[in-house]
């Protein structure tokens, strides 16, 4: 291939790239603008200085510590919670083989694809009923169990081919079944287990429906579902959109840094095998 | 999304347990059940109970107090004669099409491209950081992807109309997502930018599966870049374009966030979804016995893609090792 037909491809590609990384540096770009300079000049200049204060309003009129410790708290709870689950399914499912498993493994699955939709008007009138409505525990439950179904179906395929050996060495041994599980499958298991829990962690960070039908308080509240609802009330300027979207998107780009890794190959395992 | 149905493999493994534990090996197998309990129960309690109640609910007519009334299949009927929802279904195959079928083959091209020609030519390194760049929406937030872009697209000040003065196409300014003929394109083309990262992802992690030779041969005999990817790539990696379509489809079927931030279903219901249709009789019209009708019919035909995919992926797995049954 000559170098002449080489790099148009390369520029098509990098063009295609910027262009998917675009929207990021404007809103970034614009966030350290004054609301003047925004008016006067537009969304395209570059900043004459750096001007933080639409920011830290933003921050300070919606409270945006508190959506980010809400935010974490959930997350970081369902992903372990999700992750427990997950691995006593998947122990009985791969490795247990109980007798069903086929059945078992295909509910978890249409559990998991099942639209939340079907669900959301009933966990809305259970959790009033049950006294959990607009607290963060309600969220953490159904985020839990649903974060599970998929958890299940890819540790039950990976269990299923863990090495018998080890597990009849242990038993011979004289490890009871709940031992094998802590001190042999979660061990050698922690590379899966820890791509569950990084993706659990961000898809409950990024869950809109529920949340936003289940948590009406302010105090309760994420990020998504914060910026969400203002967005959705139509009743910020341009500038005041714009630091919401700055504030927005750097959680999701740190979690994109710092497990890209994870990320890319976690995706991998879970759509093929 | 596969599931892996075991079959050969599992009784070689029985054997093996056979050989170690001739006590008979059926009952202490079956005591591993116990495990599944709390996964059983929190299941039954958080998808099961509610599902069958939503169903159940989708027969009556109620609004959200009091007892519910039995109405049969009111509901479908009205359904059947009701604009809104056959709207609301076919703005769902725009978004098939913009969040599957578009994804997917942009996406086919791009790894094509970024595996065997950024990657030989240029090195592993850039491929990847051009992947991340396509892949960095797809941890964005939905309700975050929708603030950022309805700024964008926003009809005084938004970054794309300036964008467009700036380069004296200052005619083509819109309102993007207040226009009714335009809005449901602008949607689809967020969508785009939202899904598009998927596909790439899974389909480059597809090619390193594929043999080399084929490529050298398929050079050997004279085949151009076209002609490769036509004949050694897409076959190669069927599998992973039938989950792709599959998943992103249901995806597609399933959006809502989008909706509810960038134009929540206008203007004058423009961009309205099954989804937020029913999110809407719910809780706005609170006709909760006609929004779980809605549920319901989504959640039948998404429960039907699913289990034709998996119908599919078992054959396929049958077919991959070589029809021993």
């Amino acid at each position: 291939m000559t170098a002449l037909r080489r790099y148009p491809v390369l520029l098509a590609l990098v063009i295609g790239a910027l262009f998917m990384v675009l929207p990021f540096l404007v809103v970034a770009v614009n966030a350290v603008k004054s609301p003047a300079e925004y008016a006067a000049n537009g969304p395209l200049s570059l900043p004459e200085g750096v001007h933080l204060d639409g920011l830290k309003d933003f921050w300070e009129r919606v409270d945006y510590g508190q959506k980010l410790v809400n935010s974490v708290l959930i997350s970081g709870s369902v992903a372990l919670g999700a992750a427990v689950l997950s691995v006593l399914n998947a122990y009985a499912i791969g490795i247990g083989r109980i007798r069903g498993r086929t059945w078992v493994l295909a509910f978890f699955v249409l559990a998991n694809m099942l639209p939340q939709e079907a669900l959301v008007y009933p966990v809305y009138y259970l959790s009033k009923e049950a006294g959990l409505y607009d607290t963060r525990l309600s969220v953490i439950i159904v985020f839990t169990v649903i974060q599970a179904a998929f958890g299940t179906y890819l540790l039950a395929s990976v269990l299923g081919r863990f090495p018998r050996e080890i597990i009849e060495a242990a038993r011979i041994d004289g490890a009871n079944k709940w031992q094998v599980l802590w001190r042999i499958v979660v061990p050698v298991s922690r590379p899966t287990i820890g791509v569950l829990l990084v993706f659990f962690f961000i898809w409950t960070w990024n869950e809109f429906l529920l949340p936003l039908v289940m948590l009406i308080s302010n105090d309760n509240q994420t990020v998504s579902v914060a910026l969400g609802v203002l967005q959705g009330q139509r009743l910020m300027d341009a500038t005041m959109t714009n630091a919401a979207a700055l504030l927005g998107v750097l959680p999701a780009v740190v979690f994109f840094l710092v497990f890209q890794r994870t990320l890319t190959r976690g995706i991998a395992v879970g759509a093929v095998k | 999304m596969t599931v892996t149905v075991e079959r050969g493999g599992r009784n070689r493994g029985t054997g093996v347990e056979a050989r170690h534990l001739p006590a008979g090996p059926r009952r202490p197998r079956d005591s591993y059940a116990l495990f599944l309990l709390p996964g059983a129960l929190a299941f039954l309690a958080v998808v099961v109970v509610p599902f069958l109640m939503n169903t159940g609910v989708s027969f009556t007519d109620w609004q959200g107090v009091g007892s519910p009334e039995w109405s049969g299949l009111a509901n479908y009927r009205e359904l059947m004669d009701d604009t809104q929802f056959w709207a609301s279904f076919r703005h769902s195959l725009f978004m098939v099409v913009a969040m599957a079928v578009v994804p997917t083959v942009l996406g086919l091209v791009l790894a094509a491209a970024l595996f065997d020609f950024v990657g030989k030519h240029f090195g592993s390194r850039t491929a990847a950081v051009l992947r991340a760049c396509f892949y960095l929406p797809q941890v964005l937030p939905i309700a975050v992807a929708g603030v950022v872009w309805s700024w964008i697209l926003a009809p005084e000040n938004g970054s794309l109309n300036e964008l467009l003065e700036a380069v004296g196409l200052g005619s083509l300014r819109q309102d993007w997502l207040g226009d009714p003929d335009l809005a449901l394109y602008s949607v689809m083309g967020v969508m785009v930018w939202v899904q598009l990262g998927f596909p790439l992802v899974i389909f480059m992690a597809g090619l390193q599966r594929v043999d080399p030779q084929l490529y050298e041969a398929a050079e050997l005999d004279g085949a151009g870049w076209w002609r490769r990817f036509w004949h050694v790539t897409l076959p190669q990696i069927r599998p992973e374009i039938s989950v792709v379509l599959l998943w992103c489809t249901i995806a597609a079927l399933k959006v809502f966030g989008a909706v509810y931030v960038l134009t929540k279903g206008g203007p004058g219901g423009a961009t309205d979804v099954p989804s937020y249709f029913s999110f809407t009789t719910f809780f706005e019209k609170t006709q909760v016995g006609y929004g779980a009708a809605i549920s319901t019919v989504l959640t039948v035909i998404v429960l039907l893609l699913a289990l034709a995919g998996l119908k599919l992926q078992t054959r396929a797995e049958d077919a991959e090792e070589g029809g021993v049954r």
